[in-house]
C-alpha cells in the first residue's frame, strides 16, 4: 500500500514535471537562440488552453483538432509577437525586451477577461482521457497524466531530431552559439528569430492544452510558469536536456512533498531544491560555465 | 577585370574617419595583404567587405556585381568567406560540426524532404561530409575531429576557423590576422596552407597580418594603410621599403637610423 501510494505520487509528479519541462524548454530555447527572456510565455500557454476550450465547447471540434488549432494559433501568435513588438527592439538592452514581455502578458490577460465567453471565470473541458484510468493491481493512474507524459516524450524526440538533422534546426543551434558567425555562414538571423518565437510559442500552447485537465482554464493559469523558472535555472538555463531534467525534478519533488509533508511545503519545495543545487553547482545541473582565460 | 573592386571606400564613426577613400582591386588567384599600424583600419576594411558596416561612400563590386548594399547573411552567397581576429566559432560544437556548418548555404532542401530523408538529401549530406573530411585531413585536424571547440588549443581553433571558411567553397577568403597567437611551428604550417589554398583550391586570399615575414613571403601585392588612408600598393619588397610606410611604422624621426 505504501509502495502504491508512493508510485502514484511519483507518476503524478512526473506528469506535472513534464509540463514544467515543456514550459522550461520553451523559455530556454527562446533564450538561447534570441537572448530574450520571455515573461509572456505563461499567457501564451493560457491562450492555448482557451483556444482549445473554445474549439471543444463552442465549435464542438474533436480534441485532436482543437489541440492542433491551439498549437497553430499560438505559433502564429509567436510570429506576431516577434515581428510586431520584439524585432523593433533588437539591439536594445535585454531588460527592455523582458519588460515588454511582462507588458504583453498583462495585455493578453486583459484581453481574455474581455472576451464574452471567456471572462474571469474558471472553465474546463473534457478530453478523450477524462475519467479514464489505467489499473494495475492496486495502482490507479488517470489517463490524462499518461497522455501528458507520452506527448512530452514524443515532442522531445521530434525537437531533438529537428535540431540535429534539419537545416532550420542547425541554423537555430548555430545562431544560439554565435550570432556573428551564423550570419557569415549565410544564416538569416531574423528568420531564425521568427522561427524560434513560432516554435517556443507553439510549445507554450501545447503545454497549456495539456495542463488544462489539471489546473483548469482561467486567466491566471499563466502563473504556472513561475514554477518552470526554477526548472529552467536548475538545468542551467542554457541546456535543453537540463530543462527537461529540471522540470521532472521540480514536478516530482512538488508532488512528493505535497503528499508526505505538512501543508504549505508543496509550493516551497521547488525553491528550496533550486537554492540547494545552486549552492553546490552555481551553473545549474547541465549548465556550461563560461570561463574567461585571463 | 578584377575579381574584387573597391572604390572610394569611406567610413566615418561620428567625427572620426576610419577609412578615407580607400580604393583597390584584387585579381583572381592573388594573395593580397593589407598592412598598417594598429588602428589603421585593416579589420575595418574586412568588416566593410563582409557588410558588417554600411559604407558612407564608395562601392564594392565582385565580378562586376555591386555588393555595397547586400545583407551580411548574403555575403557568403557572393563567394566571400572570412575568419575573425578573435575567433568566432560555435564553441559547444565539435570541430566536424563547425566545418559542416560551413556547408550550410549549400544545403538546399526543405523540411518535407528532410523528414523523409530523400535520396537528394542523403547525397547532399554525403557530399558535405566528404568535403568536411577532406578539409580536416588537409589542415591536419584529425586528432581534434570530435572534440568541442572550447577544449581546443588556441592555434587549433584558428585552424578550424580557416577550415570552416574553406568548407564554404568561397571565391575569396578573408583572413584576419591568421598568425596572431600561433606558435612558430603553427605559423610555418599556416604559411604552407595559405599557399596551398591558393594553388590547390584556386581561392583568392586577402590577408590582414602583422607578421611581416609572412606577408613578404606570401603576398603577390600589399596595400599599406595609415590612419584610414592608403599609403601605397605594390610588390611586398617595394611596399616595405616605401618611406611613408617606414614612417607610419617607426614614426617621424626614423628611430632606426
Amino acid at each position: 500500500m505504501v509502495l502504491v501510494e508512493f508510485t502514484q505520487t511519483v507518476i503524478t509528479g512526473v506528469s506535472v514535471g513534464c509540463i514544467y519541462a515543456l514550459v522550461a524548454l520553451g523559455l530556454v530555447i527562446l533564450f538561447k537562440a534570441t537572448e530574450v527572456f520571455s515573461f509572456v510565455h505563461g499567457e501564451i500557454m493560457m491562450l492555448g488552453a482557451f483556444i482549445a476550450f473554445t474549439c471543444i465547447t463552442f465549435f464542438h471540434m474533436s480534441y485532436i483538432l482543437s489541440f492542433l488549432a491551439a498549437v497553430f494559433i499560438t505559433g502564429l501568435l509567436g510570429i506576431g509577437i516577434e515581428r510586431l513588438t520584439v524585432r523593433p527592439l533588437i539591439g536594445e538592452p535585454v531588460f527592455v525586451i523582458a519588460i515588454l514581455t511582462i507588458g504583453l502578458g498583462y495585455v493578453f490577460r486583459a484581453f481574455v477577461s474581455m472576451v464574452p465567453q471567456w471572462g474571469t471565470e474558471t472553465w474546463g473541458f473534457k478530453t478523450p482521457f477524462s475519467d479514464q484510468y489505467l489499473r494495475s493491481g492496486e495502482l490507479v493512474i488517470a489517463q490524462d497524466l499518461v497522455f501528458i507524459i507520452v506527448c512530452t516524450v514524443l515532442l522531445i524526440l521530434v525537437l531533438a531530431a529537428f535540431f540535429r538533422f534539419t537545416k532550420a534546426g542547425v541554423a537555430l543551434r548555430a545562431t544560439s552559439q554565435n550570432q556573428l558567425a551564423a550570419v557569415y555562414m549565410g544564416i538569416g538571423v531574423n528568420k531564425v528569430f521568427t522561427l524560434t518565437w513560432a516554435i517556443t510559442a507553439a510549445l507554450g500552447g501545447i503545454a497549456g492544452v495539456l495542463v488544462s485537465p489539471l489546473t483548469f482554464v482561467h486567466m491566471y493559469m499563466g502563473l504556472f510558469v513561475i514554477k518552470a523558472f526554477p526548472a529552467a535555472v536548475l538545468g542551467g538555463f542554457s541546456s535543453i536536456p537540463g530543462a527537461i531534467v529540471g522540470g521532472l525534478i521540480i514536478g516530482v519533488a512538488e508532488s512528493l512533498s505535497g503528499f508526505y509533508l505538512p501543508e504549505g511545503w508543496k509550493s516551497v519545495t521547488p525553491w528550496i531544491i533550486l537554492i540547494l543545487i545552486l549552492l553546490v553547482r552555481p551553473q545549474g545541473l547541465f549548465g556550461i560555465q563560461e570561463k574567461k582565460k585571463v | 577585370m578584377a575579381l574584387l573592386t573597391v572604390k572610394d571606400m569611406t567610413l566615418r564613426f561620428g567625427g572620426l574617419t576610419a577609412l578615407n577613400s580607400v580604393s583597390f582591386d584584387v585579381e583572381k588567384g592573388e594573395i593580397y595583404s593589407i598592412i598598417g599600424p594598429n588602428g589603421a583600419g585593416k579589420t575595418t576594411i574586412f568588416n566593410c567587405l563582409s557588410r558588417f558596416y554600411n559604407l558612407d561612400e564608395g562601392t564594392i563590386h565582385i565580378n562586376d556585381r555591386d555588393i555595397t548594399k547586400i545583407s551580411p547573411s548574403a555575403v557568403s552567397n557572393m563567394g566571400i568567406a572570412r575568419t575573425f581576429q578573435n575567433i568566432e566559432l560555435f564553441k559547444n560544437m565539435s570541430v566536424l560540426d563547425n566545418i559542416l556548418l560551413g556547408r550550410h548555404r549549400k544545403r538546399s532542401t526543405n523540411l518535407l524532404k528532410e523528414i523523409f530523408f530523400t535520396k537528394a538529401v542523403k547525397e547532399q549530406e554525403m557530399r558535405s561530409h566528404l568535403r568536411a573530411e577532406e578539409i580536416i585531413d588537409f589542415l591536419e585536424l584529425q586528432q581534434y575531429r570530435d572534440q568541442m571547440i572550447a577544449n581546443l588549443p588556441y592555434g587549433a581553433q584558428k585552424t578550424v576557423e580557416i577550415g570552416r571558411a574553406l568548407a564554404m567553397e568561397p571565391e575569396i577568403l578573408l583572413l584576419d590576422e591568421p598568425s596572431s597567437g600561433m606558435t612558430m611551428e603553427e605559423t610555418e604550417d599556416l604559411s604552407f596552407w595559405i599557399t596551398d589554398i591558393k594553388e590547390a583550391f584556386g581561392i583568392t586570399i586577402i590577408i590582414v597580418e602583422h607578421n611581416m615575414g609572412l606577408v613578404t613571403s606570401l603576398s603577390d601585392r600589399v596595400l599599406a594603410l595609415s590612419f584610414g588612408e592608403p599609403i601605397t600598393i605594390g610588390k611586398p619588397e617595394a611596399v616595405m621599403e616605401h618611406p611613408e610606410v617606414m614612417k607610419a611604422y617607426l614614426g617621424d624621426e626614423g628611430a632606426f637610423a
